[in-house]
């Protein structure tokens, strides 16, 4: 199990026999071209372990929303392959897709609550939907939201949620059934610096117990502060994999003038005069 | 099973949420349902009634054996034996030439004075004969007419209402014809509202289809509550065209098959039948309608 301090709500994980070796998460020189010619990721390779905290980082489309949804087999890559756990993506049939998707909480920029649900039917609706029983879900959801702290708020609605809590909402659904791989695609895009640093935190709690956790972002103020593994990509391309990084690389003075010239449109790249 | 009992359970509510949140369509679906069912209702007791009178009809061909004019008491005598002992043959009637002509009047107005102006009756005394089953007439017809087998020269000519039976037969054809495809075409109509609603809820419940995808649940989960939606509606559009059948039957024709011969006819459907028959309709067209929509507009 877990390797974690935080066993305590680990109570209905299924059980699982990963050897320590096998990456959770593994690319190998993958490449996704959408069917209109435009590329998602081009020959990304990358090993992700047990336990590890991933940013994913770069401008907008450069990959890191396609990444998360091939990992989650909504997209097929065009080439390469994607490992998780040791399985690979593209000989998992179909109809066992949603099993996949059950060992993967995912987290989004725009929350994906029911709307018309409230707190915690929403965090009881993926309990619900794997076939778990009644007095488990009446156990789980509770214990999650408390964890969340929204234990004040659960039969409240969406819509009667700040931001935050919303995204709180999310993060339970996601965890509440411990699955070994968190993924979160810009979870405090919406979101005041204040609030991220709460989800942050959260996310952060997650991967203690023992969760793999891969955040795609481009809040670079919470990458730098938290300075967990960084990975960089460029129009789909990976250019940086960093251990305890910085949202951006740290550049000397004469690579700063070269990327402000290039900025602003003055002189060549190659030559700084 | 206590959890599929439970999984049922949280279908039917999902089902129900769904019905509550797209009512206008279902309620359209529901109308289409009630008016398929209404139509079939109605269009197979009146489809049997009427096959059952064309079979009355047809029960009640006959041949006429005209004698000839000069034909004796005892020519008379003899080819009723003869036609009484003929094979297929059930009954044998005779109808003398006053007879004859007393059916005459009862059909044509004045025909007794127009009669008499030719001085005498023209028209020929006859035996009609009623053949054991209607199918068999032709073959009666070839025996008893002049030089059939037994041969009985006292037989001028013999006719049968071979072509009444069959303007009959080609009536009750077309009803039933004209009735099949007009609940052919409404049962598809209801299909295709059917699946129209379902897609709807679908569309409008994409957001949760999207979820409940995110959170890994499979295919059939998804669809479950869709199916039970549409089985519902038909079943409440069944149970609620039964009801007005019911009414009507019961303020209507019971009242009025007292009087006219076709709404009794003694071979229509048992009521009951009919109502289970459908119910069970309305079940299989939602479920088919439904079904249709979630292949493919719920590709999972």
């Amino acid at each position: 199990m877990a390797p974690a301090p935080t066993q305590a709500q680990a109570g209905g994980t299924r059980s699982r026999a990963p050897r320590a070796d096998i990456p959770v998460v593994e690319f190998r020189d993958v490449t996704k071209v959408y069917d209109g010619g435009s590329v998602g990721v081009e020959r990304a390779s990358l090993k992700i372990g047990r336990g590890e905290f991933v940013f994913l980082v770069g401008p907008t489309g450069c990959g890191k929303s396609t990444c998360i949804r091939l990992l989650m087999k909504e997209l097929e890559p065009t080439k390469g392959e994607i490992d998780i756990a040791g399985k690979t993506l593209g000989e998992i049939p179909r109809s066992r897709v949603p099993y996949l998707r059950r060992n993967i909480g995912t987290v989004f920029q725009d929350y994906k609550l029911l709307p018309n649900r409230t707190v915690y039917d929403n965090v009881a609706y993926s309990l619900q939907v794997i076939g778990e029983s009644r007095q488990e879900i009446r156990r789980k959801v509770p214990d999650i939201l408390r964890m969340v702290g929204l234990s004040t708020k659960l039969h409240n609605l969406p819509d009667e949620l700040s931001g935050g809590e919303q995204q709180r909402v999310s993060i339970a659904r996601a965890f509440v059934n411990h699955p070994p791989l968190l993924l979160a695609d810009e979870p405090t895009g919406n979101l005041d610096p204040e609030t991220s640093i709460g989800i942050m935190q959260l996310i952060y709690r997650i991967n203690r117990t023992g969760t793999t956790v891969i955040v795609a972002t481009h809040d670079k103020e919470m990458v730098d502060k938290m300075r967990r593994r960084v990975v960089e990509l460029r129009e789909g391309r990976i250019v940086r994999d960093q251990q305890s990084g910085l949202y951006q690389h740290d550049e000397s003075t004469t690579e700063f003038a070269i990327r402000l010239r290039g900025e602003l449109g003055v002189g060549d790249e190659g030559h700084p005069n | 099973m206590p959890r599929g009992a439970m999984n049922f359970s949280f279908f039917l509510r999902e089902a129900l949420r769904g019905l509550r949140r797209s009512s206008a369509p279902a309620l359209a679906a529901l109308l289409t349902v009630v008016i398929t069912a209404l139509v079939l209702g109605v269009f197979i007791p009146i489809v049997q009634a009427t096959t059952g009178t064309a079979n009355e009809v047809r029960n009640r061909v006959v041949v006429d054996a005209y004698l000839t004019d000069d034909a004796t008491e005892a020519d008379r005598v003899e080819v009723q034996r003869a036609l009484e002992g003929t094979p297929g043959v059930k009954s044998v009637e005779y109808i003398s030439k006053d007879e004859a002509l007393r059916e005459l009047g009862h059909k044509v107005n004045d025909a007794q004075d127009k009669i008499e102006l030719l001085g005498s009756n023209p028209l020929p005394s006859l035996f009609r004969v009623t053949p054991e089953d209607p199918d068999e007439l032709k073959a009666v017809v070839a025996q008893i007419a002049p030089g059939g087998t037994p041969r009985l020269d006292a037989i001028d000519d013999v006719q049968n209402r071979e072509s009444d039976t069959g303007k009959i037969l080609s009536a009750t054809g077309l009803v039933k014809g004209l009735g099949a495809v007009m609940a052919g075409l409404l049962i598809l109509a209801s299909i295709a509202l059917i699946a129209n609603t379902i897609r709807l809820s679908v569309f409008a419940r994409r957001r949760e289809v999207e979820v409940m995808k995110l959170v890994g649940a499979t295919n059939w989960f998804i669809r479950w509550p869709f199916v039970i939606e549409g089985v519902i509606v038909g079943f409440l559009g069944g149970v609620l065209s039964v009801l007005l059948l019911a009414i009507a039957k019961t303020t209507v024709v019971d009242p009025l098959s007292d009087r006219f011969a076709l709404l009794a006819a003694p071979d229509t459907i048992d009521f009951p039948l009919l109502v289970i028959l459908l119910l069970l309709a309305c079940v299989a067209v939602s479920a088919i309608g439904s079904g249709i929509t979630l292949r493919r507009f719920l590709r999972v």
